[in-house]
């Protein structure tokens, strides 16, 4: 087909990089009317006209089409530019990949061998993938399998004229490949793969050595794990959490490793079913063997680095400082507290000795005052008193009984009622009457009358103080 | 210690997906290694995961297992949020969720209040916390299925989601350890899913994509130029949907049912349940087979029921909602002011595309060149069910190694925004009798462009002359006979056989160019005989124009550039 080019860009998807549209063939003669009249032949291009207005609208940001679009525009990229570095990019991706697998070595013994001992052979230094084992991705496989086919392929050999038919490491080659290709098979290869086991260190390492020693066996034995990725030994600086997230996996290991690879051939002529029976039984026996002592192994492995593990037991003497500075903490607090209490115990009983103190001297006062005002009123009673006696009972002559006991029944009447203020000032008015009868009278009548007023007394009920 | 993991390798490895996050169903997909895309089934089997989330005594069911509780446990059983993420209580349409948990209003945004505990007591759980949760599912679901942790997705949303809708949901799944890459729209990913696959050429169409969902029908028309795509008009009807094809199925039964035994199962909350969930199994039934049976136990009052019904009769009662299906599709059309014989492609899109009178009815409208890409009516056709997440997975693919600075730089309207052609932009080919144009870019090609096209030179050789012309599309209408009828009336609800006959007398209409407004004139002097001349045009963001004509396999061309008129 015609090959005509679009803005497309080689994708992430193949069938995208070069579509084959817009190619237009019409077989009919029919096309450029080159001498048709009116038209402007004469030049090799000629402008007639401007194309009409554009439309503003949204692209759908998606697909290979659009990225390249975006790519161009963001760059300011012409669609040539865009094209030539894009090709460039790609060259460079396929010329690093060309040489990161150039086959190894060949070792001739390794070249001797026959394929019907298959079960023997190390598959990845067959295709010459030693480097890579169980990381080789499919892709690598069948490349290198292509390369070494293309090495010892019969045909081959025949045409250098080393026609010797012994075609078994080609028969080797492509034992390996398919057992490689085949994920499940693989899987059981690589679960016996001890060359791609990394022996623990046999003594105890300290420092860096340590992480560096130790880190490679748990990366080897990683690639059993049903999780990934799987967690990094890591280096002394790592935290808490990555340690114990490191050990808890190990611990709590989930592999897939099976050693149905290292089975006896079960028998499969018809004959003898017992006997393929049995060898069914002692292979299933075995691997179960082998599958508990690979986990035992795997524990022991990780307790021994656990014990030989530095970071533990800084971890343990952090808590420890931890857990020290936190109980001193609560201990200064705890006498903190006691302290504050006992202060404010102390200042508490200070306080309740001088109210005790204030109140002992307010009452003796009060006491004081109380006997004062006491002996006062004792006096000003007696001054009353006195003050009828004085005035002979307001008779003019020697009073008779009846006249002293009136007049002092009334007497007696308004003390009663009057409080201590008002006989301190009846007490003064007296002081100041004297002797005089009538005045003395008048004090009294006119106490009598101020309690008659203020209700305290009835009318009438004082006889001589009217 | 699967969180400590999850952050350690969120800078390290990205794991993408695609999602399509539908209201009924949600899908996810991936690009296999050899390159196609490969729609992921959950632990149950199912590749359309209900979106439904069901708690029953603290325990969470998701997908079909949800899906079954909606008779016994409705109350708990969230069903159809997808379209609430981010919206305003206000402004939600809650019919969907009548049979299920009924949405509430917290803070302004929509809730659920449910038993997700042990507790007796009932929790308010917003639609947000439902989402981050439906879409942890999916993301385990995923990540078991590729023992892989996924931590990236590509989402689908509809055309009419707001920015707020779509922070909403970038939100939701970034709580449940999905890191958004890019938000797409639904039925650009499924054109895409078609444009992905393996066989698929680049070319120049213009698409209808008819997403017929759950609850919701969506219509769009998408330009593909050149692999670029513009959605040109969309049209939405939030109550068109696979629920309204199950009420009519529904109501016959029902009617059935009345018949024999004097009640309406419609009445008794758990009896409609019931009948809700069968009924779509056999309306689902009913688009592979011809005949589909229907069998509930204790419908109402303990009485058992079973019935069956055919195809013919589904298609003659639900006659009226295929039309307004087909009406969708028609207003679209007309919305992008486009004509029938327009469209390159129609893509059915969505779980209720698989039925095939849907298919059937739409081919009728379009002429028969356009491809009707339904189940029923091609065999290449993918699963219109899986489209979305096809697409989302692909674009996860292609996007999966870039930065987010990257990606957030690609889609801002600086680059997004693109002029586009308003006319198509062609050849013009002229012989004795007539001239004929031959567009290279059609309308609504974005800016800038190139094409380059191959034609044969005349036979004879000599000069020649390249017109380079703006063209217009005009729809040429021939009548037959002069008794012909009005050609426009959509045509949906009659049956085919009157069709068939009608086809007769109906007048033909075809596309016809027309050379508008020419741009350049070149010529290429002394052209071998049967040769060929290839012609390249580039058009800037300007309307500016670059056109080299040369002859295959000579080395001069002839250049020439037309400045921009903007």
């Amino acid at each position: 087909m015609y090959n005509s080019i679009e803005d497309a860009r080689p994708g992430a998807i193949a069938n995208l990089e070069t579509p084959e549209h817009l190619t237009r063939d019409w077989l009919e003669g029919r096309i450029f009317g080159a001498e048709k009249k009116g038209w402007a032949g004469e030049k090799d291009f000629k402008i007639v006209g401007a194309l009409s207005g554009a439309t503003k609208r949204t692209v759908e940001p998606v697909g290979p089409h659009f990225l390249a679009h975006a790519r161009r525009s963001r760059h300011n990229r012409t669609f040539s530019e865009d094209e030539r570095l894009q090709a460039q990019n790609n060259v460079k991706k396929t010329e690093t990949e060309e040489d990161d697998d150039i086959s190894e070595d060949e070792d001739p013994m390794m070249l001797a061998r026959e394929a019907k001992d298959w079960k023997g052979q190390d598959h990845y230094a067959v295709l010459g993938l030693k480097k890579y084992r169980w990381r080789a991705t499919p892709e690598q496989i069948k490349r290198a399998h292509r390369k070494k086919v293309l090495r010892h392929h019969p045909d081959k050999k025949a045409a250098q004229g080393k026609s010797d038919e012994n075609d078994s490491f080609f028969k080797c080659i492509q034992k390996a490949t398919d057992l490689l290709l085949d994920p499940t098979r693989r899987r059981q290869f690589d679960s016996v793969d001890e060359n791609a086991d990394v022996e623990p260190p046999t003594k105890k390492l300290t420092g860096s050595k340590f992480y560096k020693a130790w880190n490679p066996v748990f990366v080897a034995e990683g690639r059993f794990s049903n999780k990934q990725p799987v967690p990094t030994l890591g280096d002394e600086d790592s935290t808490q959490e990555h340690v114990e997230t490191f050990y808890n996996f190990w611990y709590n290991f989930d592999s897939w490793r099976t050693f149905e690879y290292l089975d006896e051939d079960v028998p499969d002529d018809g004959e003898s079913r017992d006997q393929k029976r049995h060898v069914e039984k002692k292979n299933a026996n075995a691997r179960r063997k082998r599958k508990t002592e690979d986990t035992v192994r795997l524990r022991e492995l990780v307790d021994e680095c656990l014990a030989s593990d530095e970071r533990i037991k800084k971890f343990r003497q952090q808590a420890r400082a931890g857990k020290d500075a936190k109980r001193l903490a609560k201990e200064e607090e705890i006498r903190r507290l006691k302290e504050e209490k006992e202060k404010a115990k102390a200042a508490e009983e200070q306080r309740k000795k001088d109210a005790e103190e204030a109140a002992k001297a307010d009452r003796e006062k009060a006491k004081k005052a109380k006997e004062a005002a006491k002996n006062a009123s004792k006096k000003n009673k007696r001054i009353l008193k006195g003050s009828v006696k004085d005035v002979n009972y307001f008779a003019a002559g020697e009073p008779s009984a009846a006249d002293i006991d009136g007049v002092l029944t009334d007497v007696d009447l308004i003390m009663g009622k009057i409080d201590v203020d008002e006989l301190a000032a009846l007490a003064e008015k007296l002081t100041i009457a004297g002797t005089d009868s009538a005045a003395v009278k008048t004090a009294w009548s006119g106490e009598a009358q101020r309690l008659v007023d203020a209700g305290k007394l009835k009318a009438g009920e004082a006889k001589v103080f009217v | 210690m699967g969180d400590a993991a999850n952050s350690a390798s969120t800078e390290a490895e990205r794991f993408a997906i695609g999602i399509s996050f539908g209201n009924s169903c949600s899908s996810i997909a991936r690009i296999s290694p050899e390159g196609k895309a490969e729609v992921i089934a959950n632990e149950e089997g199912d590749r359309q995961i209900p979106s439904i989330l069901s708690y029953i005594e603290g325990e969470e069911y998701h997908g079909t297992q949800a899906k079954a509780q909606l008779v016994r446990n409705s109350g708990n059983t969230v069903a159809y949020f997808r379209d609430f993420v981010g919206k305003e209580f206000k402004s939600i349409d809650p019919t969907p969720c009548h049979q299920s948990a009924h949405p509430q209003q917290k803070d302004s945004t929509v809730a659920f209040t449910i038993r997700d505990t042990e507790s007796e007591t009932p929790n308010t759980v917003t639609v947000s916390e439902i989402t981050t949760r439906h879409l942890q599912r999916l993301r385990r679901s995923a990540s078991d299925y590729l023992g892989k942790d996924v931590n990236a997705a590509v989402v689908t949303i509809p055309t009419d989601f707001t920015d707020a809708q779509r922070e909403a949901l970038v939100a939701s799944a970034k709580a449940a350890g999905i890191d958004v890459l890019q938000l797409i729209h639904e039925p650009v990913a499924a054109v895409m899913a078609y444009d992905a696959r393996p066989e698929a050429t680049v070319t120049d169409k213009l698409v209808v994509v008819a997403d017929f969902g759950g609850t919701r029908s969506d219509v769009a028309v998408v330009a593909c130029r050149g692999g670029m795509y513009t959605i040109l008009a969309t049209a939405h009807d939030y109550e068109l949907g696979g629920a309204s094809l199950d009420q009519i199925v529904i109501d016959h039964f029902a009617k059935e049912f009345m018949k024999k035994h004097k009640t309406d199962p419609r009445e008794n909350a758990r009896g409609l349940a019931k009948l809700k969930l069968e009924c779509e199994a056999t309306r689902k039934a009913l688009s592979l087979s011809s005949n589909a049976q229907l069998s509930i136990e204790s419908l109402v009052d303990g009485v058992d029921y079973g019935s069956t019904i055919n195809r013919t009769r589904f298609e003659l009662l639900a006659g009226k909602v295929f039309s307004q299906f087909t009406g969708l599709i028609q207003q679209v059309v007309k919305k992008a002011e486009l004509d029938v014989l327009d469209i390159d492609e129609v893509i059915f899109s969505g779980g209720v595309s698989h039925t095939p009178k849907l298919a059937t009815l739409t081919s009728n409208i379009f002429p028969e060149k356009t491809k009707i890409l339904a189940p029923a009516a091609s065999v290449t056709a993918v699963n219109p069910s899986e489209l979305s997440a096809r697409g989302a997975a692909f674009q996860a693919s292609l996007i999966q190694e870039f930065e987010h600075e990257d990606i957030e730089q690609s889609i801002h309207p600086m680059v997004t925004v693109a002029p586009h052609l308003t006319k198509a932009i062609g050849v013009e080919f002229t012989s004795q009798t007539d001239s004929n144009f031959q567009p290279l870019l059609g309308a609504e090609t974005a800016l800038p462009a190139r094409r380059i096209a191959q034609y044969f030179a005349p036979k004879e050789g000599g000069d020649v002359l390249v017109r380079v012309c703006e063209g217009a599309r005009d729809i040429k209408v021939t009548k037959p006979e002069p008794k012909a009828k009005e050609d426009k009336p959509a045509q949906d609800e009659d049956d085919s056989d009157f069709d068939s006959e009608d086809e007769e007398e109906e007048e033909i209409r075809e596309i016809v160019w027309k050379t508008e407004n020419p741009v350049a004139e070149l010529s290429v002097k002394g052209v071998k005989a049967g040769s060929k001349i290839e012609v390249m045009v580039h058009v800037n963001a300007d309307l500016g124009l670059q056109i080299a004509v040369r002859e295959v396999g000579a080395q001069n061309a002839v250049r020439g550039a037309v400045n921009g008129s903007a």
